[in-house]
């Protein structure tokens, strides 16, 4: 019935300014992995100069001009920038919108049975917003000075007095949280009010779960982000003095502003959005491996009602953790130890979901297909990151290593080797819904061995590096002894890292080859049990032939008695 | 379930049997105590330790850096087990049935309350004495101040009269007067302000960390310590060196382009040296204001 | 738009009790309290962290030379124009357009006289008189919150525009359907003039 009406629409209504929760996921995801990508140039640049401290790199250095590289040798002003715009692109322009743009947007309205998002032209519009904040973002890189150059984390005062770039990200920012607030206001009215008949909210399947609470920590901790935002814009536009205390002296000169404000009121409100931040990272990851682990064990998740608790009680505990990332701002001993608490705390849910996920392989068969190598590769990387929080986040062993590599090493085994490979799991698991086509399990494996080894060169040697006590930020670590004296283990995650480049190589080609010419499949192919499966590869404009009624839980699997070994949550049960 | 319990009751021995092998910590020791720190004294490991506190940091790291690898490596055979043993092949079936974990129950309230033990038993009262409990007047402790910039470390003493001369932005010349001691107030006089940290051991130091510009972080790996320095603020920190020789203060702390280059020096003097160390100091000081009143 | 229907967008969602615009339309408005909360509580850590005297010290009243007369004249222009609004509804709901449209149009008017009164007899003032937001902290704090709660209400002129103009042609094909429409915007309203009523005692009168 959608199908004639969806070609009378022109081509630019179809593909660009599309209402269609599908294209546009396509269109995030798309925009997202190349985002990406970018932010990881960024870095292998970096890591040059990190390697191989004031040496000329060859060829590519003579590209980027006087201005960021003199003689192929990068300026510290540059690394700064490339250091700000990697950290910024990765979380708000690469890993947020695909995880929550990209599958959120495809995968959760067929998940369940919806034939679109709730507000078809919010969701049109917080992709266009996104993406205006992605160009005005990179448009940094080409003003006077360079793009932001203080750290993702652009704490003032150094913020306040840096140079034009630091204006183009907060603009920049100021929209990227805009298309966060109206995507997740769509998200949670869309699980809300249109799950197909019969999806009760335990049926649902966990990565909705997990993109319902995403939806709720972006909408309550962002907005904090915003007002701080626009404070600091005051600072720099209108001379005011949010960020800026009495007495400032910088370069020999009293800064003429009227005082009075206070540098930690940022932090309090960057982190305050910033900490819920890490779980928007980490939930729909950990909701896509859920899927695929659940689909390549053929048996039910474990604790299916746990897990979903658990998320629930992260979203609400991400809320009051935010300060255990300022122990080193001269806090007393009862507010360490409050935020020290809740921090512990919180990594008991995180426990019992990676355990649940964990004992959801025994007695099982585990299929290895590609997206399901990614998925059970996350739990041992998500673990390590998990468990290298615990010294961050004890005050006292916090004192050492506050501010080092072995942060830089813990917070990326979290979203690198976590959250990254849930999302090439994800990529792979539900790329034949999107095309109708299989990618190609020779190279998906070459890209999961490749991604996997060289993901820990990278950032295995941080732990040691960070123990070592150098700082983070370093544009040459050499200049310490204590920093030279691990500098091999630098080169040695610089190598990781470009050899990880090539490893994406495979991927890269699998992806381009299979959408034209992959292997074609069935609207099933990997036997699963949950709603977006019933609908046609790819699903039409409005997804669904017949309204989808769902009669029993997500993961039916291998249930006694039947002739396969999986138990469609749109199946009607027989007699 | 057995092998889930078997597994996590051996982690648990594991972690038991760790425990009592960690408290030697595994930071370095310094071969020569009075010379200065080169490379050869700095490994992969912890940096070495000149402190009084540090002892108990490097335990504490050490202890949970045991505690990671025994859950780690406990996980870690169950993992690899099941994806050996539950391989899907022919005539294996998965079971839907799900399996009653009480041993992974017991190992997540393990992990509880000792993570509750360490946060209690270790952490708390380390930070305790590091951040809050400055030593009193009865102990005698040094008094330095220690005022950031971009990209260099001030270190303000009080001088032989013990007494910190009145500053305001106002007097500060980069070249003269870089923290802005005011020259009409007689307690600086004697002031020393140097960009070395020089400190005697076996003495309680109070650093009072502040900032000219941006935030810094005062950070000396050697000595366990670290304390953001932010500009309005002025935050004490205090620790007590136990070892001679030259060691360096670190910027921990993006702070703008040459961040990297952040470093100051720190010699850690035996008392007495210590004390002619502040004679030498102070006499030049003497002269620069001498020279001020002459104008 | 798509050969789709979408349910709820008139209807109620049995659960909720709310058909889906009204639904996002709380849930934003839960994202705008945590907006102006986060410049609240800065207010409140600002002022209490503010030195004692000398520089950078908080402003008192009379440095402020902010006029509550103005201020609370402005109070009770956007509370009229809360009243208003809820005829507009009202009116919708009972089926009359014009009558709907009329107090949209006042609600308009009262929005705009409430900026003009803004602009003219405080913001243009105290520019003058060199009260500018680099001025102080206070000020700093006043023109930002004031100045993004008038980006609010200018919002809101735009929506009541589009609907009393383009926006009102939904009346013929679906009058349930516009008069939500109607509804949702009045929750805006509402909540914009709220942010009014806590701003105008923390600004004028603490």
């Amino acid at each position: 019935m959608s199908a004639e009406h969806d070609s009378e629409l022109s081509f630019f209504r179809r593909y660009v300014f599309s209402l269609d929760h599908k294209v546009i996921g396509v269109q995030y995801t798309v925009t997202a992995l190349c985002f990406l990508f970018f932010g990881f140039c960024l870095m292998m640049l970096m890591r040059w100069q990190l390697a191989y401290p004031g040496e000329p790199l060859p060829i590519i250095g003579s590209l980027f001009g006087e201005a960021a590289m003199p003689g192929g040798v990068m300026l510290p002003e540059f690394y700064n920038s490339l250091g700000a715009m990697h950290g910024t692109i990765m979380v708000f322009l690469g890993v947020v919108p695909i995880l929550v743009g990209g599958f959120g947007n495809y995968v959760m309205p067929l998940q369940i049975g919806a034939a679109d998002m709730a507000f078809p032209k919010l969701n049109m519009m917080s992709y266009w917003v996104y993406a205006a904040g992605g160009v005005v973002m990179l448009t940094g890189f080409f003003v006077p000075g360079g793009a932001a150059n203080s750290g993702w984390t652009s704490y003032p005062p150094l913020s306040d007095i840096a140079t034009t770039g630091q204006t183009v990200w907060l603009f920049g920012m100021v929209l990227l949280i805009t298309s966060s607030l109206l995507g997740s206001v769509n998200f949670i009215v869309t699980i809300a009010h249109l799950r197909a008949k019969g999806l009760t909210m335990f049926r649902l399947p966990f990565f909705v779960w997990a993109q319902l609470v995403t939806a709720f920590l972006l909408l309550l901790a962002f907005p904090p982000l915003e007002a701080a935002g626009v404070m600091q814009l005051m600072d720099r536009l209108a001379g005011t003095s949010f960020f800026l205390p009495t007495g400032l002296v910088v370069s020999g000169e009293v800064q003429q502003v009227s005082g009075g404000g206070s540098p930690i009121l940022w932090q309090h409100l960057f982190w305050f959005l910033a900490h819920p931040e890490v779980y928007v990272l980490i939930l729909p990851a950990m909701g896509i491996v859920a899927e695929v682990i659940a689909n390549n064990t053929r048996k039910p998740l474990w604790g299916y009602r746990a897990m979903v608790y658990s998320t629930i009680f992260l979203g609400f505990m991400s809320f009051i953790v935010w300060a255990h990332h300022m122990f080193m701002t001269g806090m007393g001993t009862t507010i360490s130890a409050f935020f020290a608490t809740t921090t512990m705390i919180i990594s008991i849910p995180s426990v019992v979901i990676l355990t649940a996920l964990l004992i959801s392989l025994y007695q099982a068969s585990i299929r290895f297909t590609v997206p399901m190598l990614f998925a059970l590769a996350f739990l041992p990387m998500f673990a390590i990151g998990g468990l290298t929080g615990l010294p961050l986040g004890l005050p006292a062993s916090d004192i050492h290593l506050h501010d080092t590599y072995y942060v830089i090493g813990h917070f990326h085994y979290v979203v690198a080797p976590g959250t990254i490979f849930a999302i090439f799991a994800g990529v792979y698991y539900w790329f034949p819904k999107v095309t109708g086509r299989m990618m190609n399990s020779a190279l998906g494996k070459a890209h999961f061995w490749g991604s996997f080894i060289f993901m820990n060169v990278v950032f295995m040697p941080m732990f040691w590096i960070g123990l070592a006590g150098v700082s983070r930020r370093l544009y040459d670590q050499t200049a310490y002894t204590h920093g030279e004296a691990v500098q091999d283990l630098t080169i040695t995650s610089s190598w990781g890292a470009w050899m990880l480049g090539v490893a994406q190589i495979p991927f890269i080609i699998n992806f381009f080859v299979s959408a034209r010419a992959g292997k074609k499949v069935a609207e099933n192919p990997w036997d699963s049990t949950t709603l977006e499966w019933s609908a046609p590869s790819p699903p039409p404009h409005g997804n669904f032939a017949t309204e989808p009624v769902v009669y029993r839980g997500p993961y039916e699997y291998s249930v006694p008695d039947r002739s396969q070994d999986f138990f469609p949550q749109f199946t009607p049960s027989e007699g | 379930m057995r092998i889930c319990g078997r597994t996590s009751i051996s982690a648990l021995a594991g972690m038991a049997l760790l425990f009592c092998l960690a408290t030697p910590g595994f930071a370095q020791g310094i071969a020569d105590a009075s010379g200065s720190a080169s490379v050869a004294d700095y490994g992969y490991g912890l940096p070495p330790d000149v402190s009084a506190h540090g002892h108990g940091i490097d335990q504490l790291i050490s202890i949970l850096h045991w505690f990671m690898a025994a859950l780690f490596v406990g996980w870690g055979i169950f993992f690899v087990y099941c994806l050996i043993r539950f391989r899907q092949r022919a005539g294996h079936a998965a079971v839907a049935h799900p399996v009653k974990a009480k041993p992974a129950k017991a190992l997540e309230i393990g992990v509880i309350a000792f993570e509750a033990v360490l946060l209690l038993g270790f952490s708390i009262p380390i930070w305790g004495s590091v951040k809050n409990d400055l030593p009193t007047e009865a102990d005698d402790p040094l008094r330095v101040r220690v005022i950031a910039e971009q990209f260099n470390w001030n270190f303000h003493y009080a001088g032989p009269d013990g007494a910190f001369g009145r500053t305001n932005p106002e007097f500060i010349s980069e070249a003269t007067n870089p923290i802005g001691i005011d020259p009409g107030d007689s307690a600086g006089a004697d002031d020393i302000v140097t960009g070395e940290l020089n400190l005697p051991i076996e003495r309680p130091v109070i650093c009072e960390i502040s900032s000219k510009d941006v935030i810094h972080s005062f950070s000396i790996p050697v000595m366990r310590i670290k304390q953001d320095a932010i500009p309005g603020m002025r935050i004490p920190v205090w620790f007590e060196a136990r070892k001679t020789g030259t060691f360096q203060v670190a910027c921990a702390q993006l702070c703008g382009n040459n961040h990297y280059k952040m470093l100051a020096p720190m010699v850690l003097h035996l008392p007495e040296a210590f004390a002619d160390w502040v004679r030498e100091a102070s006499a030049p000081a003497e002269e620069f204001d001498e020279d001020d009143f002459e104008d | 738009m798509s050969s789709h229907t979408l349910p709820y967008t008139v209807e109620s969602h049995p659960v909720t009790g709310l058909y889906s615009g009204k639904f996002g339309t709380w849930l934003f408005l839960a994202s705008e309290v945590m907006l102006f909360g986060a410049l609240f509580s800065s207010y409140v850590l600002l002022r209490v962290g503010a030195p004692a005297d000398g520089p950078g010290a908080w402003l008192s009243h009379e440095e402020a030379h902010l006029d509550w007369k103005i201020g609370g004249f402005n109070t009770l222009v956007l509370i009229i124009s809360s009243v208003t609004m809820v005829m507009a509804w009202a009116s919708l709901k009972m089926g009359n357009l014009k009558k709907g449209k009329t107090y949209l149009a006042v609600t308009m008017a009262l929005a705009l006289l409430f900026v003009v009164i803004k602009l003219t007899f405080e913001y243009l003032p105290h520019i003058q008189h060199g009260l500018v937001p680099s001025h102080s902290t206070f000020f700093a704090l006043y023109y930002t919150m004031t100045g993004l709660h008038a980006l609010h209400i200018i919002g809101g002129v735009v929506v009541i525009a589009y609907f009393i103009g383009p926006g009102s042609a939904l009346w013929a094909k679906n009058p349930e359907y516009y008069t939500n429409r109607i509804e949702c915007t009045g929750l805006y309203w509402h909540f914009v003039d709220l942010v009014w009523i806590f701003l105008f005692p923390v600004l004028y009168l603490l």
